[in-house]
């Protein structure tokens, strides 16, 4: 990062950042303060769809998620999600949109009705990545004043970010989805040992949690367990879904399991903050379902 | 060998159900070429080391089907993916194992018994009435053409089933490469039996609800096929069709217009209960007691609203293209 050249994106929240995840709204605004990047709300966004509205219909999801996208391109801004799902369903829309100048124009005439237009000028990224590729870690390291010494992190990265690669490498500075690595080293750099397990790529099974809380239940248990087998004193996700999977639902996820399930959760700017040494508070750890061992200090 | 072999360890599941209780793995140190793939590795292996080391494989042209296994969690088509890529990103110590170690029979070989009876069950073939002898021939546009040809790839592999951790945990779902089929069919201009297809497929175990979204599947294709994208297209077909049912999920894809319609952004709250109606939001309260005491529950009187509101319900008004 050059030193005269501050960082500026169009902050995409989603809706859970709004709803049931207001930390991940407050630690995310907290550490870009600290960190010395603007972020603009994009306040007149819609929900994404979450991948559910795209099952029923496929042009409403495409308009609204275009529309989203217009906004941060009136701002000559990259639009920055914050979390994995709104990512995939924005970069989605936008690579469709992108290579299909039909599609484009019959998605324009929609939104001609309200007096936008899509131009495909806005890149789409995660806050993650924007940390790693444009901010850089070294730089982030060089204002750790907390360093989380000592913490096993089990980094759990969330589908929506690393799948499908041909979509997400456009904006993920190449993950490998069977082998990712972006917050394991972020997990390095903040002074923390990055844990070592099979699960780290893995679904959480947020999406069928209505329809389907057996298999929900099984995949976060799964994933957790495995984190705890492989000594993880805390888990970190870049996603609020996963989040709200992995935090709220540790007692129907042990019921599932036959064994306890317990492990603090935390969202990835949250991490990050405690390691800027941000106070608790304004990093929303009040708002963490599991309290327990959520402060890192050991 | 030329300069450009690695030295790598190689470690291959090794099981015969007729004999062992639990499996092994066996270690192998070999210098593997630059053009070498994963099949030309394992038949190294047999040929070279271990005559009993047992996999399938047919045509070696990535047509088949039968050579697909797994390369340190990565779903692989043996005779499609080069060593040194794998070797890339996963370092030189390579583990080659099963499609699905559960199901395994010999080593690499693995019952796919479920995979061909849920195949079988979703009518994989055309159905129509066309006479034997037709007078003229039965044109397809391409752009017809092109609804189909990406589900038409599909070579029977089982990359992406084997990926799916839905078919993993809740063995009943008809999982991805059973209902590529079924839409590869459904988008058929030929094809007949688009809603008996349909009709049947929400009847088969647990429906067609239950994909997770992870898009392993996409991830897994050794031909790229998106299944995913095929599965999405199917459930938006079900609601094209007025064939959708009356179940949570179905109200869950649909409650997302509602509530956008009526804040831009979703109603967490709300949608639960229009998803799963005023009784069975009941079994949520533990969840949202636990959620309001840490202050994650937004009351209906504060629920946020997005800025230009006007500018969303019109748009949904306008570009709305399906009914439930």
């Amino acid at each position: 990062m050059e030193e005269t050249k501050k960082l500026k994106y169009a902050l995409y929240t989603g809706c859970t950042a709004r709803e049931s995840t207001p930390e991940l709204l407050k630690s995310t605004m907290a550490i870009a303060n600290k960190l010395g990047i603007e972020l603009i709300l994009l306040d007149e966004a819609s929900c994404c769809g979450a991948s559910h509205l795209q099952d029923f219909d496929d042009t409403l999801s495409l308009t609204l998620n275009a529309r989203n996208i217009c906004y941060a391109e009136k701002l000559g801004l990259t639009l920055v999600t914050i979390c994995n799902t709104c990512q995939l369903n924005t970069a989605m829309a936008k690579d469709r949109l992108d290579n299909d100048e039909q599609l484009k124009a019959k998605i324009n005439k929609n939104l001609a009705e309200v007096g936008l237009e899509y131009k495909g000028t806005s890149e789409v990224k995660h806050f993650l990545y924007a940390l790693q590729d444009d901010f850089g870690y070294e730089n982030i390291a060089k204002l750790v004043t907390n360093p989380i010494n000592d913490i096993n992190v089990a980094s759990f990265y969330g589908c929506h970010n690393i799948r499908p690669s041909h979509l997400q490498h456009k904006s993920n500075g190449g993950e490998n989805s069977y082998k990712p690595t972006s917050l394991d080293n972020l997990v390095k750099a903040l002074g923390g040992n990055a844990v070592e397990y099979e699960s780290k790529n893995k679904c959480c099974g947020f999406h069928v949690e209505l329809q389907n809380p057996q298999t929900a239940n099984r995949l976060s248990a799964t994933a957790m367990t495995d984190a705890i087998d492989n000594d993880a004193d805390v888990m970190v996700t870049p996603c609020p879904l996963c989040h709200l999977r992995m935090d709220v639902q540790q007692h129907n996820i042990s019921k599932e399991a036959g064994r306890e399930v317990s492990i603090p959760v935390l969202h990835l700017p949250q991490m990050i903050g405690i390691a800027l040494g941000i106070p608790a508070e304004d990093l929303g750890l009040q708002h963490n379902v599991v309290q327990k061992g959520l402060d890192l200090a050991k | 060998m030329s300069s450009k072999t690695k030295k790598l360890t190689i470690k291959t599941f090794r099981f015969n159900k007729e004999t062992d209780y639990l499996p092994h793995y066996d270690t192998f140190e070999m210098e593997v070429g630059v053009d070498e793939l994963v099949l030309d590795v394992m038949n190294r292996i047999k040929w070279e080391h271990d005559g009993s080391f047992s996999y399938r494989r047919s045509c070696r042209h990535g047509i088949c089907g039968s050579c697909a296994v797994k390369v340190n969690g990565k779903a692989t088509l043996a005779c499609k993916d080069r060593v040194h890529d794998l070797v890339d990103i996963f370092g030189e110590e390579l583990i080659i194992e099963p499609q699905s170690k559960k199901r395994a029979y010999k080593d690499m070989v693995i019952d796919k018994a479920d995979f061909w009876s849920k195949y079988d069950s979703v009518q994989p073939y055309l159905v129509a009435d066309i006479e034997e002898h037709p007078e003229k021939e039965n044109l397809v546009s391409i752009e017809e053409n092109e609804q189909i040809d990406e589900a038409d790839y599909c070579i029977q592999c089982g990359a992406c089933y084997y990926s799916c951790p839905a078919v993993e945990v809740n063995p009943n779902y008809t999982g991805p490469a059973a209902l590529v089929k079924a839409w590869r069919f459904n988008a058929d201009v030929r094809d007949d039996a688009t809603n008996a297809r349909l009709e049947n497929l929400q009847n088969l175990g647990t429906g067609i609800w239950d994909c997770v979204k992870c898009n392993e599947c996409a991830e897994a294709c050794p031909k790229e096929i998106n299944p995913i994208d095929k599965i999405t297209k199917l459930h938006q077909q079900t609601f094209q069709k007025g064939l959708a049912r009356n179940n949570v999920a179905v109200k869950h894809a649909v409650g997302f217009k509602w509530s956008i319609q009526k804040h831009g952004i979703l109603d967490e709250g709300e949608l639960v209960r229009y998803s799963e109606g005023n009784i069975g939001v009941m079994k949520h309260i533990p969840e949202a007691i636990a959620m309001y005491k840490r202050g994650k529950i937004v009351m209906p009187w504060n629920m946020p609203k997005s800025k230009n509101l006007d500018e969303i319900q019109k748009l949904v008004d306008i570009s709305s293209t399906a009914k439930f």
